[in-house]
C-alpha cells in the first residue's frame, strides 16, 4: 500500500522543477531593465491610490463556509458510495438523513437570501 | 532473464516495457523508484508538451467556428510552430516583480497551480495498465489535489499587492468554491455505480458506459468542469475581452505562462477524467485486451481509444468556447446553488435508492431502471427552471417599465447605480 | 530504515512550519505556514496507511478551511501593513496548557520506551496489515460509518452539527431580515 504512495510522494518531490525550469530560464535569458514606473502595479493606468486593502463583502465568506460544510459531507459521503453493496437498508436510511439534514442547511440559506448576489 | 534489445523495443512498443524491466533486473524496491521516478517523468513531460498542441489547436478550432482561418505563417500553411514561438517569445520576456509585491506568495503561486495541475495525472489511467499508479481513493484524490490550485489564487492575488489582482482572486475562489461542491458531490455517481473510488475499478465496471447509466451525472460533472477550470460560459474571472485579467494581472513572462499552462493541463485532464469515468476509458468492446501473436497489442490500442475519447471530449470544449456567450456572476453563483447543487442532492437520492432496488437485477434492467430516474429528475428540473426562468423574465420586464415611467417623467430623473 | 528516515523528515516539516505559525508577524504568511502544516500532516497519515484520512485532509483542511482562514483574515484586518504581534494576553495560559500537553504524552510514550525494533512494545515496528485489507479500508470504512453497530449515531451528530454551524455562521454574519 506504502508503495502505492511512493509514486504519488516522488510526483510531489519532482513536479515542481517543471514549472521552475521555465520560469528560471526565463529570468536568465530576459533584460533586466527595471525602473520604478515599470514596476507599478497595473490598475487601468492610473496611479495606485492607497494599498490594495478593500472591503470584502461578507458574502465571499459566507460562500465559502458553505463550500465547507458540503465538502465535509463529500468526504462522509465517499467511502459509504464506496460500500454502497456491503449496506442494508438501514444503513441507506441513515446515509438519506444525513444528506436531508445537509439540505435544510442550504435551505436556510437559501431562504434567508444569504446565497443572492447583490 | 537477461537484457535483450529487440524484445526490449517490442515491450516499448506494446507498452509493457516497465514489466519487462522487472523482469530483467528483479522487482527490487530500488527498482521499483527508478520506474517511479520515470513514470513521473513521463507523465509530466507528456503534459507539458501536450499543451503546445492545444494552444494551437483551440486557436485553430476556434478560428475556424469564427469564419477566420488562425495561425497559418510560422511553420508552414497551417502555423504548426505558432505555439513554440509563443513559448520563445515569453521566454525571452523581462521577469518583473511589481512593487511593493509579497514576494513569497507572488513567485509560489505559479509553482503551486502547475503542480496541482500536473499531481492530478498520478491516478489517470491512460491504458490497461498503463497508470502512474492506481490509488484505492483515487477519485477522492483527484478532488482533494484540484481543491488545492485554488490556494494557487490567493496566493497570485495576494502576493501582486494590487485591488485588481486581490479581487479577481476573490471573485475566482468564490467561483471554484462553489463549482466544486456539485462536481464532487456528482462524482459520488459513479463511485455509488462502481462500488469503488479506484479509476481502474470504475474503468472495469462500466460494461454498460455510466453515462448512458447516469447521464444527468454527467452533464453535471461536464457544466462544473467548464467553471473549475474557468472556461466560457464561465470565463467571466478574466473576460480577456472586457477587463484586465484577473487574478494574474500583474504577472509576465513565464510566470504568466504557468498560469496559462496550467489551465490547459487541467482542462485536459479533466476531459480525460470525463472520459474515464462515464466513457468506459480506454474501453472499447474488448480492444484493449487483444493479443496478436506474443505481442500484447491491447495496450496501444487502449491508449489509442482512451486519446480519442479525452480529446473528443476536448473538442467539446472548445467548441463551447466558440459558441456561448460568457454569464454574468450573479447568473453564474445563482445557477450554482440554486440549480445545480439542489438538483445533484436530489439525483445522489434517486440513484442510490434505484440502485438499491434494482440492485440484484441484471445490468440492463439496472441501466434502464437509472435511465428512467435520471429522466425524471432532469424533466423535473429543467420545469422548475423554466417556471423560474420565466417568473425572473416578469420581474426584469416589471423594472424596466417603472424605470422608463421614472425617465419620462421629466422633473426628477434617478439613474439606478449598476 | 528508509520509512523511518522519511517519518523523521515529514515531522520535522510539520513542527517548523507550526512553528512559524505562531512566529510569523505576517498574519498572511502564517496562514501560508499553517497550510504547509496541514500538508505534512496529510503526509503522516500516508505514513500510517491511512491514504484516504491524508486526501481527506488535503480537500478538507487545505482546500477549505485554510480558504475560510484566509478569507477571514482579509475581511477584518488591515494586512498589507499591518504586522501582528504573536502575543496576546493568554500567551501564559497558552504556553502552561502546552507544557502540560507535552508532559502527558511524553509520560505516555516514556511508558513503552525503548522503543526498538527487538522489544515487544506496540510501538516496536509496524503491525504488518494484508494489502487486501487496506484496499477495502475505505469500503470498510463507508459501512462503519452507516452501521448500527458502529458509528450511525456520530455520524448523524456530525451532519447536525455542521447544519448547527451552517446556520449560526448565517446568523452571526447576516444582517438581519428587517434591515434588508
Amino acid at each position: 500500500m506504502l508503495t502505492d504512495w511512493q509514486f504519488i510522494a516522488l510526483f510531489v518531490v519532482l513536479s515542481p522543477i517543471f514549472p521552475a525550469m521555465p520560469v528560471i530560464i526565463n529570468h536568465l535569458l530576459g533584460p533586466k531593465k527595471p525602473n520604478p514606473i515599470k514596476q507599478q502595479t497595473y490598475e487601468c493606468g492610473i496611479e495606485t491610490v492607497g494599498d490594495s486593502w478593500v472591503q470584502f463583502k461578507v458574502q465571499y465568506y459566507i460562500y465559502a463556509l458553505v463550500f465547507v460544510i458540503f465538502d465535509i459531507e463529500a468526504v462522509f459521503l465517499f467511502p459509504i458510495a464506496a460500500a454502497y453493496d456491503q449496506l442494508g437498508l438501514f444503513a441507506v436510511g441513515a446515509a438519506v438523513l444525513f444528506i436531508f439534514l445537509l439540505g435544510d442547511g442550504l435551505a436556510y440559506a437559501w431562504g434567508r437570501g444569504v446565497l443572492e448576489w447583490v | 532473464m537477461s537484457f535483450n534489445l529487440v524484445e526490449f523495443l517490442k515491450s516499448l512498443v506494446s507498452l509493457t516495457v516497465f514489466d519487462y524491466v522487472r523482469q530483467v533486473w528483479g522487482d527490487t524496491p530500488g527498482v521499483e523508484i527508478v520506474l517511479d521516478i520515470i513514470g513521473v517523468l513521463v507523465v509530466s513531460t507528456f503534459c507539458l508538451l501536450i499543451v503546445i498542441f492545444l494552444i494551437w489547436l483551440e486557436r485553430k478550432v476556434i478560428a475556424r467556428i469564427q469564419d477566420r482561418i488562425g495561425p497559418n505563417r510560422v511553420g508552414g500553411r497551417y502555423g504548426l510552430l505558432q505555439t513554440v514561438a509563443d513559448v520563445l517569445k515569453l521566454l525571452t520576456k523581462e521577469d518583473i516583480t511589481p512593487a511593493g509585491a509579497d514576494k513569497v506568495a507572488y513567485n509560489l503561486a505559479p509553482l503551486t497551480i502547475v503542480m496541482a495541475a500536473l499531481l492530478m495525472w498520478a491516478v489517470m489511467p491512460f491504458a490497461p495498465g498503463v497508470i502512474g499508479v492506481d490509488l484505492n481513493v483515487g477519485v477522492f484524490y483527484v478532488m482533494a489535489v484540484s481543491s488545492v490550485s485554488v490556494v494557487s489564487l490567493l496566493l497570485a492575488g495576494w502576493g501582486s499587492n494590487n485591488k485588481y489582482a486581490l479581487l479577481g482572486a476573490f471573485r475566482s475562489v468564490a467561483q471554484l468554491v462553489s463549482y466544486e461542491v456539485p462536481m464532487i458531490l456528482s462524482l459520488l455517481i459513479p463511485i455509488l455505480l462502481a462500488r469503488s473510488m479506484s479509476t481502474e475499478q470504475i474503468i472495469a465496471a462500466q460494461d454498460v458506459p455510466f453515462i448512458i447509466m447516469a447521464p444527468l451525472s454527467a452533464l453535471i460533472f461536464f457544466i462544473s468542469a467548464l467553471a473549475e477550470t474557468g472556461r466560457t460560459p464561465f470565463d467571466l474571472l478574466e473576460a480577456e475581452s472586457e477587463i484586465v485579467a484577473g487574478f494574474h494581472v500583474e504577472y509576465g513572462g513565464m510566470k504568466f505562462g504557468m498560469f496559462f499552462l496550467a489551465e490547459f493541463v487541467s482542462t485536459l485532464f479533466m476531459s480525460g477524467l470525463f472520459a474515464t469515468l462515464y466513457l468506459g476509458g480506454y474501453r472499447f468492446f474488448g480492444l484493449e485486451n487483444l493479443v496478436i501473436g506474443d505481442m500484447e497489442i491491447g495496450r496501444l490500442l487502449g491508449l489509442i481509444v482512451f486519446f480519442v475519447k479525452m480529446f473528443t471530449i476536448y473538442f467539446i470544449f472548445i467548441w463551447i468556447r466558440g459558441t456561448l456567450p460568457r454569464v454574468r456572476v450573479d447568473q453564474l453563483l445563482n445557477f450554482n446553488w440554486k440549480f445545480l447543487v439542489p438538483v445533484t442532492l436530489v439525483l445522489i437520492l434517486v440513484v442510490a435508492i434505484l440502485d438499491k432496488l434494482a440492485g440484484g437485477a441484471g445490468i440492463w434492467t439496472r441501466t434502464v431502471v437509472q435511465l428512467v430516474g435520471n429522466g425524471v429528475v432532469g424533466l423535473v428540473a429543467l420545469e422548475l427552471m423554466r417556471r423560474a426562468a420565466r417568473r425572473y423574465r416578469r420581474e426584469q420586464e416589471a423594472m424596466v417599465m417603472t424605470r422608463r415611467e421614472l425617465a419620462s417623467a421629466p422633473a426628477e430623473v434617478t439613474v439606478s447605480s449598476h | 530504515m528508509v520509512e523511518q528516515i522519511v517519518f523523521i523528515l515529514v515531522s520535522l516539516f510539520t513542527l517548523i512550519t507550526a512553528v512559524v505559525v505562531v512566529t510569523n508577524r505576517n498574519l498572511f504568511h502564517a496562514a501560508l505556514a499553517l497550510m504547509a502544516s496541514f500538508l505534512g500532516v496529510a503526509g503522516l497519515y500516508v505514513l500510517l496507511d491511512a491514504g484516504f484520512l491524508a486526501a481527506a485532509q488535503l480537500l478538507v483542511y487545505i482546500g477549505a478551511i485554510s480558504i475560510l482562514i484566509i478569507f477571514a483574515i482579509m475581511l477584518t484586518r488591515r494586512l498589507m501593513h499591518a504586522l501582528e504581534s504573536p502575543f496576546n494576553s493568554q500567551w501564559g495560559l497558552g504556553a502552561f496548557t502546552a507544557v502540560v500537553a507535552f508532559a502527558v504524552m511524553a509520560g505516555v510514550i516514556a511508558q513503552f520506551w525503548p522503543v526498538t525494533p527487538d522489544s515487544v512494545t506496540p510501538l516496536a515496528s509496524r503491525p504488518e496489515v494484508s494489502a487486501s485489507i487496506l484496499r477495502g479500508s475505505v469500503a470498510e470504512l463507508g459501512r462503519a460509518l452507516v452501521s448500527s453497530d458502529a458509528y450511525v449515531i456520530p455520524f448523524e451528530i456530525a451532519s447536525v452539527l455542521l447544519l448547527a454551524a451552517l446556520i449560526g455562521a448565517i446568523v452571526v454574519a447576516w444582517p438581519k431580515a428587517e434591515d434588508e
